[in-house]
């Protein structure tokens, strides 16, 4: 899916919106291009012009201070200059629609969008009608896809387990029903061929026919979690309490919190993730968060260089230099 | 003014009430079939319709179809959708009372009525509304939307406040012998979706509705109208096993009919796996054994008619993502040749397949009209069956240029349509 819109006539990459419809050959290019962007912001002076002249719109419709200040601050270390606008339906209640905002900010000669917004399609919608210089960046729609994040927790599993997703079992525990990031997970994992992939969540979190999206299902998180390398949990939204979909936050911390003694159905090295914020006590609690197999921080690190990595590819540096030139 | 004496000579005349399919000729006096075969006696005609090649049909009935008039205009007009049908063999419309305002007062039908009647185009019926402002809560005046002209009584796509609201309204709207027609849908099992729930919603993170949110709905009504013996019709099914329950409801005895529109026979889910908001429908669309179970029930007649659930919308009504836009496509110009291309398929045999658009609708809507009996009123379609056409947003003649059908090849033109015994449309050389 959106294969066609992502990737451009040269098969580079034009837009990010989704991992379905990429190739195994791009998404290593991502993160071996993240890798090469991690030494930078390793060094002292944590820039590089690639982007140097261009214009980024953070353009969110949904409130996210973390996911916005990666982008931002990943945009800055390329050199591009950044505005940050947080819709927050204010456009739309005045009246104006989704296509009137981007025709305004277009003509303040944008050069890309970063796009964060409740519906899932609108990275595609938006991509659909930019204008042919403007490249779009998905950063989360809907329940649909948040193709960084998910390359970004790529990046994480491939710094801590190396290369070969072949011989890995991961176990992605929690909402998947909801959740835009276990989408990209799951097409990214089986895009790097992962040797098992498990989804545990109890039915009211689990999508119809989520088999078909190439995972196996677990109701019970003990199972789930067996001989696994890596666990991502995910976050759960406190509304689903409300939604009927649980019966309290109580119960499902008994049945699927991550915790030191339920970790040990893993495997000893078994790195844990979550693409937070974490509900401590909820998902997980503290000692597995804070405790030695917990690589979150590092995911989040991790996210500057894979969003460098992905702005600049999608908004190809070397031929806007022979544009200038 | 009289309206002329005509003749429609040597076409493929196919009535599925009166078991006619024959090349024969056929004769109209005043606004009635006068005979079919041999004119009668003294019969003079003033216009003479030359339609050998071509097939003359009943004029199409249309159980369902949105004007937008009154009150949003900017997307139709009865004027342009009455028109466009003329254009389409369609010569009587049944459009439900969801317009601004809702049609819940005899004032409402009869300025549908008069904007209609002002035109020499196609004949508009409407639905009253089941609850006032179709609110849910109270119930509409029904005797006197009756009186004023409604052949039904329907909520529309909106809920009802609750099933004791349901089966007070059917319990009134049986007291005047009206038909209630329904949505079945579950609304708090549909809240929020915009794609049938399966595969493709779980892949596209789009908020699914359920098979359930039909089907319990349907079970639900069943119930009431087993309770309450009031003649009810549901609009638009979708699922295959919905179809089973009526079938079965049906045999029971139920004063039950049933019919679909024509996406659900053509597109499934699949077809909106790219966010295209052509493919946005409510009730959604569903899974290849649905359709295959809709096609079974319009082939047994579970399904007595299909239509063509016409939305006509603005184009910035689908300029927008997905779940934020508009659901429903624009469907006048392509009811007649999507409903051939069921029998050129072989899915439905020719008579099975008009008689679901043209006596099928008028029995639910107890109309005296979809047949070519002699002494019945003269609406009649002359279409080729031979003609092509390849359907573009610019070449519907309805004013919305919503569907999802674009590029598609189409069988059959319209030639001829007549109503009342008038022509009301004629294909320009």
């Amino acid at each position: 899916m959106s294969a066609n819109l992502q990737i451009g006539e040269d098969g580079r990459l034009r837009h990010f919106l989704s991992i379905e419809g990429l190739n195994r050959g791009l998404l290593t290019e991502i993160l071996d291009t993240a890798e090469s962007f991690a030494g930078v912001t390793e060094q002292s002076v944590k820039k590089v012009p690639l982007l140097r002249g261009k214009t980024i719109v953070n353009l969110f419709f949904e409130a996210s201070t973390r996911t916005r200040t990666t982008f931002e601050l990943a945009a800055k270390r390329l050199s591009a200059d950044v505005l940050n606008i947080n819709i927050n339906a204010s456009s739309a209640v005045k009246g104006e629609t989704l296509l009137d905002t981007l025709r305004n900010l277009e003509a303040m000669h944008i050069d890309m969008f970063v796009v964060r917004h409740t519906d899932s399609g609108t990275a595609n919608f938006i991509a659909s009608h930019v204008q042919p210089h403007v490249s779009v960046i998905n950063a989360g729609d809907g329940r649909h896809s948040h193709p960084t994040q998910a390359m970004l927790d790529m990046f994480t599993i491939r710094r801590e387990k190396g290369p070969d997703f072949g011989r890995l079992t991961v176990a992605i525990v929690g909402d998947i029903a909801h959740s835009r990031v276990a989408r990209s997970q799951i097409h990214a994992l089986n895009l790097l061929n992962v040797g098992d992939l498990r989804v545990v969540a109890p039915r009211t979190l689990i999508p119809a026919h989520v088999e078909s999206l190439g995972v196996r299902v677990f109701h019970d998180l003990q199972e789930g979690l067996r001989d696994a390398d890596v666990i991502i949990m995910l976050r759960l939204q406190r509304e689903r309490m409300q939604g009927a979909m649980l019966p309290s936050e109580h119960e499902y911390y008994r049945l699927y919190g991550l915790t030191r003694e339920r970790l040990t159905n893993a495997k000893p090295d078994v790195t844990v993730m979550h693409p937070g914020p974490i509900n401590r006590g909820v998902e997980m609690d503290s000692q597995v968060a804070d405790g030695p197999r917990s690589v979150i921080l590092e995911q989040v690190t991790y996210g500057i260089a894979t969003r460098m990595a992905v702005m600049s590819m999608a908004m190809h540096p070397v031929s806007s230099q022979e544009n200038h030139g | 003014m009289a309206e002329p004496n005509i003749h429609i000579r040597g076409g493929h005349l196919v009535d599925p009430t009166n078991g006619i399919d024959d090349t024969t000729d056929l004769y109209i006096a005043g606004s009635r079939i006068a005979a079919i075969g041999e004119a009668p006696d003294g019969f003079s005609a003033d216009i003479t319709l030359e339609a050998s090649g071509l097939h003359v049909i009943p004029g199409l009935v249309d159980l369902c179809a949105r004007l937008r008039d009154p009150g949003q205009e900017h997307k139709a007009t009865i004027d342009s959708e009455c028109r466009a049908a003329a254009a389409s063999g369609i010569t009587t419309l049944c459009c439900p009372p969801d317009t601004t305002p809702v049609v819940d007062t005899p004032a409402v039908v009869e300025l549908i009525r008069h904007r209609a009647s002002q035109l020499d185009a196609t004949r508009v019926v409407t639905l009253g509304a089941l609850t006032r402002g179709l609110q849910g809560t109270h119930l509409s005046e029904m005797a006197a939307l009756k009186q004023a002209g409604c052949v039904g009584v329907s909520n529309a796509l909106k809920p009802l406040a609750s099933t004791q609201i349901e089966r007070r309204a059917f319990e009134y709207a049986a007291t005047f012998d009206l038909t209630v027609f329904l949505h079945a849908d579950d609304p708090a099992l549909s809240v929020d979706g915009c794609l049938h729930e399966g595969q493709v919603s779980t892949r596209l993170g789009l908020r699914g509705i359920p098979e359930a949110a039909e089907t319990v709905a349907v079970a639900r009504d069943l119930a009431l109208i087993q309770q309450t013996g009031v003649r009810a019709h549901f609009c638009r099914l979708t699922t295959e096993r919905a179809v089973r329950m009526v079938a079965r409801a049906q045999f029971d005895g139920l004063p039950v009919s049933a019919d679909t529109a024509i996406p659900y026979l053509y597109l499934t889910d699949l077809d909106a796996s790219e966010f295209n908001p052509d493919f946005h429908f409510i009730p959604p669309l569903r899974t290849q054994n649905d359709r295959a179970g809709l096609i079974t029930g319009l082939r047994d007649g579970t399904l007595g008619a299909l239509c063509s659930d016409h939305q006509p919308h603005e184009a910035d009504a689908k300029l927008a993502p997905f779940p934020a836009t508009e659901p429903g496509a624009s469907g006048i110009d392509t009811l007649l040749p999507l409903t051939l291309k069921l029998a050129q398929d072989e899915q439905l045999t020719l008579s099975e397949a008009i008689a679901r658009v043209t006596c099928g609708p008028a029995a639910i809507l107890n109309l005296p009209c979809g047949e070519l009996g002699v002494g019945r009123v003269a609406d009649i379609c002359i279409f080729d069956a031979g003609a092509h056409w390849r359907i573009t947003p610019d070449n519907l003649l309805s004013q919305g240029k919503n569907t999802p059908f674009n590029g598609w090849e189409m069988p059959a033109q319209v030639h001829y349509t007549l109503r009342d015994g008038r022509i009301i449309f004629t294909r320009e050389a």
